[in-house]
C-alpha cells in the first residue's frame, strides 16, 4: 500500500474515533459544557491536560529547536514543564476549591469588580487567540504536506472535526477526545525515537541513549561524537551553546514557567476533577504524561542532528570524497527538498554537498582552502527533525502515517482547549456575567455553543488569512499570560490585602510593559519597520530577548498591585473571608451551584 | 481566622516554600547558573549540568508535585480540613 493511502487510512481512523467520542460524550448542561460536570478522574484529567498542553509546536518543532540550539534549548524543556510545579503548588487546588467555571470569574469575584473581570477576559482572549492561530496553521500544513490536499481543504477538515466534538460536547467531549489524542500522539512520538536511539546508541530507551555510547564501535559517547561533528564544521559546541546569555536563559525559563501556569486553557482543566486533592495529584499526572515526550525530545533532537550531519559529511572534514555527492543523496533528502524544508545550492559546482557554518571566520577561512564557496544547505527547516525522522531511520510507511496522525492530534487537542477557554469567557463571563445575569441554564448552554461556533469561525478566518505577525505570536502568548493572569491569580490566593484597584492596575501595567517591550523591538503589532529600537541583541534591556520578557512584566504586575493596594482601601471583610475559605479544602464538594 | 486555620496555612506555606527552593535549585541552579562547573561531573556521556537542564529537572518536578500532594493530604487530615 502506498504511503498516501496508508496515511489517509490512519488519519481517517483517528478522526472517526474522535467523532465517535463526540457523539457518546454530548454535554447536557452548562456544568458539563464548561467543566465536564467536575467528574473527571485525576489520571484521566492528567492525560487530557497533557494533550491540551502539547501543541503542534511541542510535537513538531521542539525537537528541531533542541537540535539546532543544543544546551540553549533547555529553556523550553524546563520552562514548559516547571510551570506545572507552580500550577500544582500555587493555583490549581485553590481555584478548584473556589469551584466556578472560568478564570476571569475568579478574578472578578476575588477582586469584587466587573472591571477586573473584563480586564481578565481581554488578557485571556489576547493570549488564547494568538496561540490558536499557530494550531490552525499547523493543521493546514500537516494536511497539505502529507495528504496532498490544499492548505485550505486541510484547514476546513480540521475545523470540521473540532466543530463536531467541541460544539456538541464542550469540555466533556473535548476531555475524552484529548485522552484519545494523547495516546495517538505519544505513540507517534516515541516509536521513531526508540528506533533512532537503537540505531545510533544500541539502547532502546531514548532517555538512556542520550547519555549513552555510540553503537558504531568508535568508543565515543553519543554527545562527544555530536560535539565533535558539529564543531569540526564550525558550529557551536552542542552541549554548551547558550541562548543569548545565561541571564537571558534564566529570564526566558522563568517567563515560560509562569506563562504555563497562567494559561487559561490549562488552568480550566483543573476545574474538571471532583476534589481539591484530585487537583493536586492531577497536575502531577499531567506532568508525567508530558515528561514522556519532553524527556524523549532531547534524544530525538540530538540524534536527528547527528544523523543529518553524518548523512552529508560522511568522513573527515576537508577530504573531497567525505562530502556526499548530491546524486547519491538518500531518497528522504530529495523528498523533503520538494517541500522546500530542505534547500541545496551547489555554490562551488562540484556536485557535492558542503554543510558548514560559513559565519564562523576560522571555519570560513579553512573552507576556502578546500575550495568550498559557502554553506550549500541554504535551508534546513527545524521541523524536519521530527517529520523526516521515520524516513531517516528507515522505518516503514505505517510509522510515517502515525506521525502525521500524531501531529494532527497535537494540534487539534490544543486548538479545542483554547477554543473552549475563549468560548466560555464569552458566554459565561460576558453574556451571563455582564449582559444578562438572569439567563436560563438552557439559554446559557445555547450561548456557549454559539460562542464556540464563533470562536471556531474566528480561528478559521485567522488560519486562512494569517496576520503578518502570526509566526512570532505563540511565544508572546506566554509573555501575556505570565505578566497578567498568573500574578493576579497568585495574589488573589496568597495575599488577602491586594484589592480591586491594585489588581486592575497590576494586570494593566504588567501586560502593558510586556507588549511595549515586544512592540518596540519587533514593531508595533509586528508591522515591519515600526520598531523604534530595533530587534538586535545590543538594544535589548540587559540582553533579555522580547520573547523572554514576560517574567519582567510579571514582576512589575506584582510590584504595582501590592503598592497600589497599600495606598488604597483594604478589601472588604467578606472578600477576606472568601480568601480564607478557598485556602482550606473542606466544603469543596458539590461545586456546580450557580 | 482562628489559630488552627492559621497554623494549617503556615504549615502549607512552609511546605510550598521548601519545595519551591528545590524547584529553583534543580532548574535555575543546577541547570543554568551552576551548569558549567557541574558539567565537570559526568553522568554517562553528558555533563551533570546539561543533564539537569534537559532531563533531571523534569524528573524532580514530577517528584515535587506528588510529594506535595501526599504531604498536603496528610496536613488536611491532621488539621481536619479534608473533604469528606
Amino acid at each position: 500500500m502506498d504511503l498516501s493511502t496508508l496515511t489517509y487510512l490512519v488519519v481517517g481512523a483517528t478522526f472517526a474515533l474522535y467523532i465517535g467520542i463526540a457523539i457518546w460524550a454530548r454535554a447536557g448542561s452548562t456544568g458539563e459544557f464548561y467543566v465536564a460536570g467536575k467528574g473527571i478522574h485525576p489520571v484521566a484529567n492528567g492525560m487530557a491536560t497533557a494533550a491540551d498542553w502539547m501543541s503542534a509546536a511541542s510535537f513538531i518543532s521542539m525537537a528541531g529547536l533542541i537540535a539546532f540550539n543544543g544546551y540553549g534549548a533547555s529553556v523550553f524543556l524546563m520552562g514548559w514543564t516547571g510551570g506545572y510545579v507552580l500550577l500544582a503548588l500555587l493555583l490549581a487546588p485553590y481555584l478548584r476549591k473556589f469551584g466556578k467555571f472560568t478564570v476571569p470569574e475568579f478574578i472578578g469575584e476575588r477582586f469584587y469588580s466587573q472591571t477586573a473581570r473584563l480586564v481578565a477576559v481581554i488578557c485571556l482572549i489576547l493570549a488564547s487567540v494568538t496561540y490558536v492561530i499557530g494550531q490552525m496553521k499547523g493543521i493546514g500544513v500537516a494536511f497539505s504536506r502529507f495528504l496532498e490536499t490544499s492548505y485550505e481543504t486541510g484547514l476546513i477538515a480540521g475545523m470540521g472535526i473540532v466543530f463536531i466534538y467541541a460544539v456538541l460536547g464542550g469540555m466533556k467531549g473535548i476531555t475524552y477526545t484529548q485522552i484519545a489524542q494523547y495516546v495517538v500522539l505519544i505513540f507517534a512520538y516515541t516509536i521513531p525515537a526508540v528506533f533512532i536511539s537503537l540505531n545510533i546508541t544500541g539502547n532502546p530507551l531514548p532517555q538512556l541513549g542520550l547519555i549513552g555510547s555510540m553503537a558504531d564501535g568508535s568508543g565515543l559517547t553519543m554527545m562527544e561524537k555530536l560535539d565533535q561533528v558539529v564543531t569540526d564544521l564550525g558550529f557551536s559546541q552542542y552541549s554548551e551553546q547558550v541562548m543569548g546569555s545565561k541571564l537571558n536563559m534564566f529570564v526566558y525559563t522563568l517567563s515560560l514557567m509562569i506563562g504555563t501556569a497562567g494559561l487559561p486553557h490549562v488552568i480550566i482543566r483543573f476545574f474538571t476533577v471532583p476534589k481539591v486533592k484530585d487537583a493536586r495529584s492531577s497536575a502531577g499526572w499531567a506532568l508525567v504524561f508530558i515528561a514522556i515526550l519532553y524527556t524523549t525530545a532531547p534524544a530525538v533532537g540530538s540524534m536527528a542532528r547527528l544523523n543529518l550531519m553524518n548523512t552529508i559529511q560522511t568522513g573527515p572534514v576537508g577530504e573531497v570524497t567525505a562530502n556526499i555527492e548530491y546524486a547519491n543523496a538518500p531518497q528522504w533528502f530529495k523528498n523533503w527538498e520538494k517541500t522546500g524544508l530542505l534547500q541545496f545550492e551547489d555554490k562551488n559546482g562540484d556536485g557535492r554537498i558542503q554543510y558548514y557554518n560559513d559565519k564562523n571566520p576560522e571555519m570560513a577561512a579553512k573552507a576556502e582552502g578546500w575550495g568550498w564557496k559557502g554553506n550549500e544547505m541554504t535551508k534546513v527547516d527545524r521541523d524536519i527533525m521530527v517529520l523526516a525522522n521515520p524516513e531517516i531511520a528507515g522505518l516503514p510507511n505505517w510509522v510515517i502515517a502515525i506521525v502525521v496522525a500524531g501531529g494532527l492530534a497535537a494540534a487539534l487537542s490544543t486548538a479545542a482547549g483554547l477554543l473552549l477557554a475563549i468560548a466560555s469567557a464569552v458566554s459565561h463571563d460576558i453574556v451571563k456575567g455582564m449582559i444578562n445575569p438572569n439567563i436560563s441554564e438552557k439559554n446559557e448552554l445555547l450561548a456557549s455553543r454559539l460562542s464556540m461556533v464563533g470562536a471556531i469561525a474566528l480561528a478559521g478566518y485567522l488560519g486562512f488569512n494569517p496576520p503578518g505577525f502570526a509566526a512570532g505570536t505563540v511565544a508572546i502568548a506566554f509573555g501575556l499570560a505570565a505578566s497578567s493572569i498568573f500574578p493576579a491569580l497568585m495574589m488573589g490566593i496568597f495575599n488577602k490585602k491586594v484589592n480591586r484597584t491594585g489588581a486592575i492596575w497590576g494586570m494593566i501595567t504588567g501586560i502593558g510593559i510586556t507588549l511595549l517591550y515586544v512592540f518596540q523591538h519587533k514593531g508595533i503589532f509586528f508591522i515591519p519597520g515600526t520598531s523604534f529600537l530595533g530587534d538586535m541583541g545590543p538594544s535589548w534591556f540587559l540582553g533579555i530577548s522580547p520573547n523572554a520578557f514576560g517574567a519582567v512584566g510579571a514582576v512589575v504586575n506584582f510590584a504595582v498591585a501590592i503598592t497600589v493596594s497599600k495606598m488604597t482601601h483594604e478589601p472588604p471583610e467578606h472578600i477576606q473571608h472568601l480568601v480564607e475559605d478557598i485556602r482550606v479544602p473542606k466544603g469543596a464538594g458539590g461545586a456546580v451551584d450557580h | 481566622m482562628d489559630t488552627k486555620a492559621a497554623q494549617y496555612w503556615k504549615a502549607n506555606i512552609r511546605l510550598v516554600v521548601s519545595l519551591l527552593v528545590v524547584w529553583f535549585v534543580v532548574s535555575y541552579g543546577f541547570g543554568i547558573i551552576l551548569a558549567d562547573p557541574l558539567n565537570a561531573i559526568r553522568i554517562g556521556g553528558v555533563g551533570l549540568g546539561f543533564w539537569f537542564a534537559q532531563q533531571g529537572s523534569i524528573y524532580v518536578f514530577i517528584a515535587l508535585i506528588f510529594f506535595y500532594a501526599a504531604r498536603m493530604n496528610a496536613l488536611d487530615r491532621e488539621f481536619d480540613v479534608h473533604e469528606d
